[in-house]
């Protein structure tokens, strides 16, 4: 019997799935008045939405919402000179272009996410920003088509892939440079330690960066047979675990210098910089060593049959394996550590939320506290959302992919 | 041919598995000690640049700075006594919000499976916006904004049912203080709880012994209660009084008082934190599938056995440890007091260190202190999850 | 080392888990090119007995000697055995982040150093030698049972063992691959190559075995021709398991 005609034996017998489109009434009934008890909770969520929903109304539309466009520059980026913007905008065009490109090599969810990113760049140029920032914005848009278009050429080109590996990787410090400058060449810009919203974003992305190497090796530690090394790294991991990070920064801010010779003297940043990675390790490795554990003990075996030593095991049959598992809870990770920045402002560093207070400070803008609390909820919403979003459909694409 | 082959004596050190293991372990070890002890080396030159030495003599000192909530404390204690006040303050406020945070997600976690679509889409929206956005700026909103703005002076306060004020200097509720007479009564309390273990045990042991079903804890609860109630007619006078908060001239008397930063904290950490117990209710009770609740049912058990002996048993086995975790998130959490003016050890610690400029001493003593909660914490689960395997075979 | 003794040589070798004696002074020879079957009980320690020999299981007691090198602590030993011994795994253990391809070409581009260009070819090769040229480019997921096992062979075999250990190879499979996977190892052992077949395929046993060896508690307990174990077993034991196996 041939392909074709199995096939053909196969639809015979099938038939379409019974409609599941129910009249509106049905619905309402099925599902809000089911039962009394229903019909109760239904009224009384009812009355509490509408008390919600009408009190924010209400205090929305009182609300002076003009203290957000007129600090809006402050809070973003907080004292980056203006004449110096170029810069960040130059940053935030790269990474647009990385994400077009990765979508136009890849498709599927990056794609997506891409699109999306540069549509609301375009929505964002419609409102009524000043004629130069719109302008800015619209450029995202075409740095990510442009990526996408070199993106899509480049898709069959072995090389490419590579490339685009290494550019992501190679982005950050150049980012970071770019941002803060070298001597000699871009003018460094002074008090980094006011940066606004842009000290938020920098301190995940390194958070998150510089974790993952050191996280992946205390995991592996972790899960060493070799007692020692096992018994260090489970006791890195349970003491930074048990404490809290504002702890942690506490110490950052008064204690590190003490244990470093005179001669080296790390800035407020870098040294919570520095926290926040021993921080995230720590739970990175967590995270890592849940992967490790998915991977069964038949993959170190057929390894070790075919002659691959322990750190060629490692490299190049565990951790691929292992990490693509973890890459959720990773993205879980850095939207937690994310909003963790939030605590900079406890060692005097101005990220979004501690900045506010210099406009409170402002007898202008006295009482705006609600309007910007909202504001600032709102950002860190909507990105972490979006970002917890495209992870779970990670999570969803993993379950079906390769494996 | 011979058949000589190279035996375990022959193997250079440099090959043999066992001693490279060692080696690699000591090597490791050394490496990891050079680098502790040049931290502490520099620790120590930096130190006596300062003309300081680590010593804990100071916190005998008087410590001369005001806590104004938590044990009864006065400016003229000593150092080490404030941050013991800091330190109960911590696990006051843990232990309330584990018991609100607790109700609030057990009941939002029921509600995201509610077969009512509009509670289902409310509690998703609950967890979905609290999740998403920083516990601080969620504490902010909470102490600057209700507590500190939205809030009406105590002149003005706002009064719930029940006798409940809520106001910018914090909030007022009835309480029930011991009166005189609790002292007699208290014989009752000691007492009856010793019936009651006995007749648990006694009662546990009967139906052990005669193989039958039942719950004990019934029976010692509906004794206690007994010897309570009696001896609340038999004390003279009432022994519990119940203060109400009246407003006087300035300021509200009686009642207890919840100060700002303890009710903002409170709420938002067990707000904060319910949305991830919501979560792991949730999937507690997904876990234990329909299956089981309907084999149980076949069996012949009523419905709230039903419950008590097969759901709750399992869902609790995946619901205890992520709880137990978030539990511990929320005490390391509260470290964030010290932004919204707590006094809990975190906050007094900072004031200590900036008292004395211990920093060295203080960092150890506030790490110890929260390394010493997560600890007990890990361990009870431990021996939890040793129970629970043992129960599984 | 030159050795006509055997290839494989245990002495009294010893295995404990905790407690537990798995192996209890395991004594046999084994002569290039011989193809031997082991057959025995589930848990009799069969598994365990060929997984030493390429040191996947650390043998406690005895001497173990393959191909004129004793398995000791000594790394170069280890190595160097492993690179003679392939092994074929129940649960194929196909690395499932690599495509059929890459599974085979994987150790002679990073153990033998070959070119990937060499590699790739090699493994090609081999994967036509298995019977399945077409799926080089698919993922272990996208295979069936039988092919994942071929592939599993492919890789066993890209090292050049001198020597082949198959574990239970058709244990996992649904009984209409197993074929497939068993007409591979024939031709393999037609072919001269040197095998230990952990098996319950009794007419596989019967077909190419050069000897078949019954395992139980960890003991040795028969050595024989085919012939004279199927139909004239010396041992209690030995008649007991195939009456229970064969007859129905």
């Amino acid at each position: 019997m041939d392909e074709n005609q199995l096939a053909g034996y196969a639809d015979k017998n099938q038939l379409p799935p019974p409609s599941e489109r129910i009249p509106a009434i049905r619905w309402l009934k099925q599902n809000l008045f089911s039962s009394w008890f229903n019909a109760i909770l239904t009224i009384v969520s009812t009355a509490l939405i509408m008390t919600i929903v009408f009190g924010l109304l209400r205090w929305a539309l009182e609300a002076r919402w003009e203290v957000i466009p007129a600090n809006l520059k402050l809070l973003l980026v907080g004292t980056y000179p203006v004449e110096y913007l170029w810069r960040v905008w130059a940053v935030v065009y790269l990474v647009a272009f990385l994400l077009g490109f990765s979508s136009g090599a890849h498709g599927g969810l990056m794609r997506r996410v891409s699109t999306t990113a540069a549509l609301v760049s375009v929505v964002l140029a419609v409102l009524p920003f000043p004629w130069g920032t719109r302008g800015w914005l619209l450029g995202i848009a075409v740095a990510a088509a442009a990526g996408f278009g070199l993106g899509y050429l480049g898709k069959g080109i072995r090389w490419c892939k590579r490339l685009e590996i290494a550019s992501w990787i190679l982005s950050f410090p150049i980012s970071l440079i770019f941002l803060n400058g070298v001597g000699g060449i871009l003018p460094v810009i002074k008090g980094r330690t006011m940066w606004g919203f842009m000290l938020n974003l920098i301190g995940a992305v390194v958070g998150i960066g510089l974790s993952f190497p050191v996280g992946v090796l205390l995991a592996l530690g972790r899960r060493s047979k070799l007692r020692a090394i096992r018994l260090v790294c489970t006791a890195y991991i349970e003491i930074i675990r048990g404490v809290p990070l504002i702890s942690l920064l506490f110490m950052a801010s008064i204690m590190l210098q003490l244990l470093l010779p005179a001669s080296v003297r790390p800035d407020l940043l870098i040294r919570a910089m520095l926290t926040i990675t021993a921080f995230s390790a720590a739970y990175m490795a967590e995270n890592v060593r849940g992967g490790l554990q998915a991977i069964p003990q038949g993959q170190y075996e057929a390894a070790y049959a075919v002659g691959l030593n322990k750190a060629l095991t490692t490299i190049l049959i565990i951790l691929p394996q292992a990490l693509r598992i973890v890459i959720p809870a990773i993205v879980g990770q850095f939207i937690a550590l994310f909003m963790d920045t939030t605590l900079f402002g406890f060692i005097a560093i101005l990220e979004l939320l501690n900045i506010t207070r210099s406009i409170m400070g402002n007898l202008e803008w006295r009482g705006t506290i609600f309007e910007l609390y909202v504001f600032i909820g709102v950002v860190f919403w909507i990105l972490c959302y979006s970002m917890s979003y495209v992870s779970r459909r990670i999570e969803k694409t993993l379950g079906v992919g390769e494996r | 041919m011979s058949n000589k082959v190279s035996s375990s004596h022959s193997v250079p050190f440099w090959r043999d598995v066992r001693v490279l293991r060692v080696i690699g372990q000591v090597l490791f070890l050394v490496i990891i000690a050079a680098g502790i002890l040049w931290l502490l080396n520099n620790l120590q030159v930096n130190l006596r640049a300062c003309g300081l030495r680590i010593s804990f003599n100071f916190l005998k000192n008087t410590a001369g700075f005001p806590i104004s909530e938590g044990l009864r404390y006065n400016p003229t204690d000593v150092h080490g006594y404030a941050f013991w006040v800091g330190i109960v303050n911590t696990i006051r406020i843990s232990l309330i919000g584990i018991v609100l945070t607790t109700i609030i997600g057990t009941v939002v976690g029921i509600a995201r499976l509610s077969s009512n679509w509009l509670v289902k889409k409310l509690a998703g929206l609950y967890v979905e916006v609290v999740r998403n956005i920083p516990l601080l700026v969620q504490l902010f909103f909470w102490y600057f904004a209700v507590m500190l703005t939205a809030l009406p002076m105590v002149k003005n306060s706002i009064g719930l049912p029940g006798s409940i004020y809520l106001t910018r200097r914090g909030v007022y509720l009835p309480w029930i203080t011991p009166a005189e007479s609790f002292g007699t009564w208290a014989w009752y309390i000691i007492g009856g709880l010793v019936v009651a273990i006995a007749v648990y045990v006694f009662r546990r042991i009967q139906l052990k012994r005669a193989e039958r079903p039942g719950f004990p804890i019934i029976w010692a609860g509906t004794i206690l209660i007994l010897i309570l109630g009696a001896g609340w007619f038999l004390t003279p006078g009432n022994p519990l009084a119940l203060t109400i908060p009246v407003l006087k001239r300035f300021n509200f008397e009686g009642g207890l008082w919840l100060s700002t930063s303890f009710t903002s904290l409170l709420v938002g950490l067990s707000v904060y934190t319910g949305a991830f117990i919501a979560e792991i209710v949730r999937a507690g009770i997904l876990a234990v599938s329909r299956g089981q609740t309907e084999a149980a049912r076949a069996v012949g058990l009523k419905k709230a056995h039903v419950l008590r002996l097969v759901v709750l048993p399992q869902a609790l086995r995946v619901i205890i440890p992520p709880l137990a975790s978030q539990y511990l998130n929320l005490t390391k959490n509260s470290s964030l007091a010290i932004l919204i003016g707590y006094y809990d050890l975190m906050n007094v610690g900072t004031t200590i260190f900036n008292q004395t400029g211990r920093a060295v001493e203080m960092i150890l003593l506030i790490m110890a202190s929260y390394l010493t909660m997560s600890l007990l914490t890990s361990l009870l689960m431990n021996y939890y999850n040793r129970r629970m395997k043992l129960v599984e075979r | 080392m030159i050795n006509n003794e055997g290839i494989i040589i245990y002495r009294d070798v010893h295995k404990w888990y905790g407690d537990f004696h798995v192996l209890r002074g395991i004594t046999f020879t084994m002569q290039k090119g011989e193809v031997v079957v082991i057959c025995g009980p589930s848990g009799s320690g069969k598994s365990t007995c060929i997984r030493t020999i390429n040191r996947l299981e650390e043998h406690q007691r005895g001497e173990i000697i393959v191909d004129g090198i004793e398995l000791t602590n000594d790394l170069r030993n280890i190595e160097a055995i492993r690179r003679e011994v392939g092994i074929v795994f129940q649960q194929f253990n196909l690395f499932p982040h690599l495509t059929a391809l890459q599974n085979v070409s994987l150790a002679p581009f990073w153990v033998l150093k070959m070119r990937k260009s060499k590699a790739e070819e090699v493994a090609m090769k081999l994967l036509e030698r298995v019977g399945i040229p077409e799926q080089a480019q698919k993922y272990p997921a996208q295979l069936s049972g039988g092919q994942q096992q071929r592939v599993a062979i492919a890789r066993a075999l890209a090292m050049t063992p001198k020597i082949m250990l198959f574990d239970e190879p058709t244990s996992a499979l649904d009984p209409e691959m197993i074929k497939e996977v068993l007409d591979v190892m024939k031709n393999l052992a037609r072919s001269g190559m040197t095998m230990i077949v952990v098996t319950h395929e009794m007419g596989f046993a019967r077909e190419v075995a050069d000897r078949i060896i019954f395992f139980d508690y960890g003991q040795l307990v028969e050595e024989n021709t085919p012939e004279e174990f199927f139909h004239n077993p010396k041992h209690d034991r030995t008649k007991l398991f195939l009456s229970q196996i064969l007859d129905y």
